[in-house]
């Protein structure tokens, strides 16, 4: 997902504490900044919404590619109003991780470094305008997948961002089934880049996912803490069975020769994604990994001198108000 | 079996609607009233479009997050307002051109904005300048409109003027803050003054055009905002320390259709879905 | 130089008249930039009429562990719950 494949740290702490806190998350109370909380604990949601909000905003820049090109003013309008949305969660998550004591500027230069990660699919580019509308319905969709559970997460800043994403997500997925909607019921060249996009984003949509985690020690934890909700087997399987009917009804074909419905489990069954793709992806050998990454570093290094100079008059302005009273 | 009601009508019909919206009647004759109603329409929206693309080019590489989101709110704002402006300019041709069309599928030389919109965006203090440059004028052209003659564009602008009040909030308080800043913040944006200083003037000039706009009461003469300018930038300078360049030399050309090499880039970006594929709806 | 701009929590009272309500958080340089801001990032969707910020770092919580003496009496002070009266359906909506 937009956090793939997180680890979740050990703990050794005191037993009965730990019993404790394990027995306030199952009554589901949240656990509060202030609160007592394994390190362990602490450090797992600093590594998970961090690598959630720096995928919010390094998830700009593929759809920010078109913004320029958007072929109408309607259409221009609305991609902004959603990479700007992006932003937003971007940063309503690093509000959440900094108060568990790291800050913003941390966590940006840990992405930087490359010390910190971003989700696997915003390593793809955006080609024909059709990938704008297969970002919105299959990479959006994939997300709000995951995100609508996470709103009943265990850490109260991090469910509370996550409730106030998943209320603006909302319009994302509509515009871009909406988009690729009118693009494969358009022209042939149309038709043939909405499939084309179909079949560029499927497999890395799959991959958002993570690995099958089924015996994987990390996400027991974090499925204990609640920070984890489902597995990701689960949340793939829901996301190709909301998507294939999406898909006939526009007259596109999912790029899966193998796929095909299974009464007995009442749900698709289907390829996996190319593993090897993926780990290359996350090592940073995907299409865009060094794009990407210089687009960032270039906004936080020629930013600095905006943001140092703004810092410099408040200060300014509060040293003369003291020397003026 | 005799053809249908509808089948007989429905030629007719498509080529009634067409004929009704303009399509294909000639285009309006320079000088008129029509057609300088539809320069200085077009003027405005222009405007609005390339500062907004400018703007817009911003998206996902400002200097902090809450800027990102401010820069994006400046530019669906002018969006906002090239759709009406331009909408506008679409009706009062009777072409059945309406603003995407207007938008996408004119040349350069059909284009009314100022130079100084279509100036690339440099540093942050460039575009801020700019920015500011623009609003400076764009607030007192607005609030001046709101009197126009004509009750449609008397709307759009208080519609616009109100967004645009905030714009020069933010802008002028932003540029006061970075003249004062750091050494750095303050050369940058001294340096931003004075490569923009020559793209502001522009907008005061009034050719012919203008002249019966403002004759016929339908939109103001452009030097009488001059004063209001010059007592906005003045005052923002001032308290930015930043130097006001002493000549007042501008650039001009653009609101006649001559622009600056950078023009032709924009364009290729902004319309080449639309020119690629000419039948294709978006 | 280098300094991260100081954190501030946004309260915004939306359209309706009810309290100032605890939105999120956001970094700015000074108060006045904070209200533009959260104007910016908290209002997109035409949420708030009034802006509050304040800086996080001159909030006093209170302790995780107060949170006994500190709630619980409020707890039995169920009187001051609307749904603590029975109002007979006579009376109508109140
Ligand atoms: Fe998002
Ligand atoms: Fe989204
Ligand atoms: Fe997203």
């Amino acid at each position: 997902m937009y956090a793939q494949m997180v680890k979740s740290e050990a703990t050794d702490e005191d037993p009965a504490k730990l019993a404790a806190f394990q027995a306030r998350i199952d009554a589901g109370e949240r656990i509060e900044p202030k609160d007592w909380m394994p390190e362990g604990y602490r450090k797992t949601l600093i590594r998970q919404i961090g690598q959630h909000a720096h995928s919010e905003i390094v998830g700009q820049l593929p759809e920010g590619n078109w913004i320029t090109r958007a072929p109408t003013l309607e259409r221009k309008a609305i991609l902004l109003a959603k990479v700007q949305d992006e932003a937003g969660h971007g940063l309503y998550l690093y509000c959440a991780a900094e108060t568990l004591g790291i800050s913003r500027d941390e966590l940006t230069e840990q992405l930087l470094s490359g010390k910190m990660k971003y989700s696997s699919i915003f390593n793809y580019p955006t080609l024909s305008w059709a990938d704008i509308g297969a970002v919105g319905w299959l990479v959006d969709g994939a997300a709000i997948m995951n995100q609508v559970p996470l709103q009943r997460t265990s850490f109260g800043p991090y469910s509370r961002a996550m409730i106030r994403i998943c209320k603006e997500e909302s319009f994302h997925q509509r515009q871009g089934y909406d988009l690729i909607r009118k693009m494969a019921e358009g022209t042939p060249e149309q038709k043939a880049m909405a499939q084309d996009a179909l079949n560029r984003f499927w497999y890395p949509s799959l991959m958002m996912f993570g690995p099958s985690d089924k015996d994987s020690v990390h996400s027991t934890q974090s499925m204990a803490w609640k920070i984890k909700i489902n597995t990701n087997d689960e949340l793939r399987q829901k996301f190709v069975d909301q998507t294939v009917p999406q898909a006939e009804f526009l007259g596109l074909t999912i790029p899966d020769e193998h796929l095909k419905w299974n009464e007995d489990k009442g749900g698709y069954d289907f390829s996996e994604p190319d593993w090897n793709e993926f780990y290359e992806v996350l090592k940073g050998n995907g299409p865009c990994n060094a794009d990407r990454m210089e687009a960032r570093t270039r906004a936080w290094r020629d930013g600095e001198w905006v943001r140092d100079g703004l810092m410099a008059h408040a200060r300014k302005q509060t040293s003369r108000r003291v020397a003026a009273e | 079996m005799a053809p249908s009601l509808s089948d007989v009508m429905t030629p007719d019909a498509a080529a009634l609607a067409a004929a009704q919206k303009g399509e294909g009647r000639a285009p309006l004759k320079a000088g008129s009233p029509e057609h300088d109603l539809f320069t200085g329409l077009t003027r405005l929206g222009d405007n609005c479009l390339i500062l907004g693309h400018r703007v817009s080019e911003w998206c996902g590489h400002a200097p902090v997050l809450e800027e990102d989101i401010a820069l994006a709110n400046m530019a669906l704002d002018l969006i906002g307002q090239t759709q009406l402006w331009l909408g506008l300019a679409g009706e009062v041709e009777g072409r059945g051109r309406d603003a995407d069309a207007l938008a996408f599928r004119r040349d350069g030389w059909d284009f009314h904005n100022i130079l100084l919109v279509e100036r690339p965006n440099g540093d942050f203090g460039q575009t801020l300048m700019r920015q500011f440059l623009f609003d400076a004028w764009h607030a007192p052209m607005l609030k001046a409109l709101e009197g126009s003659s004509d009750d449609r564009i008397a709307a759009i602008a208080q519609k616009a003027g109100k967004e645009v009040a905030y714009h020069i909030e933010r802008s002028a308080d932003l540029v006061i803050r970075l003249g004062d800043g750091t050494e750095e913040s303050h050369a940058r944006m001294q340096a931003a003054l004075e490569a923009l200083w020559g793209y502001a003037g522009e907008a005061f000039i009034a050719d012919a055009v203008d002249t019966r706009l403002a004759e016929a009461g339908l939109m103001p003469a452009p030097e009488s905002l001059r004063a209001t300018f010059d007592e906005t930038v003045n005052a923002v300078f001032a308290e930015a320390a930043l130097t006001r360049p002493e000549s007042d030399f501008a650039h001009k050309g653009g609101k006649q259709g001559r622009h600056s090499e950078h023009m032709g880039h924009l364009l290729t970006d902004m319309q080449w879905l639309q020119r690629a594929y000419p039948d294709a709806k978006w | 130089m280098s300094s991260e701009w100081p954190l501030w929590e946004v309260f915004i009272r939306g359209q309706h008249g009810l309290n100032h309500r605890h939105v999120g958080s956001l970094h700015a340089p000074d108060a006045e930039l904070a209200i533009r801001h959260a104007r910016d990032v908290y209002t997109r969707r035409n949420e708030g009429v009034s802006i509050w910020v304040v800086p996080s770092a001159q909030i006093t919580a209170s302790a995780p562990s107060e949170k006994g003496p500190l709630f619980e009496p409020a707890n039995d002070k169920v009187y001051r719950h609307p749904t603590f009266y029975d109002i007979p359906d006579e009376v109508g909506h109140m």
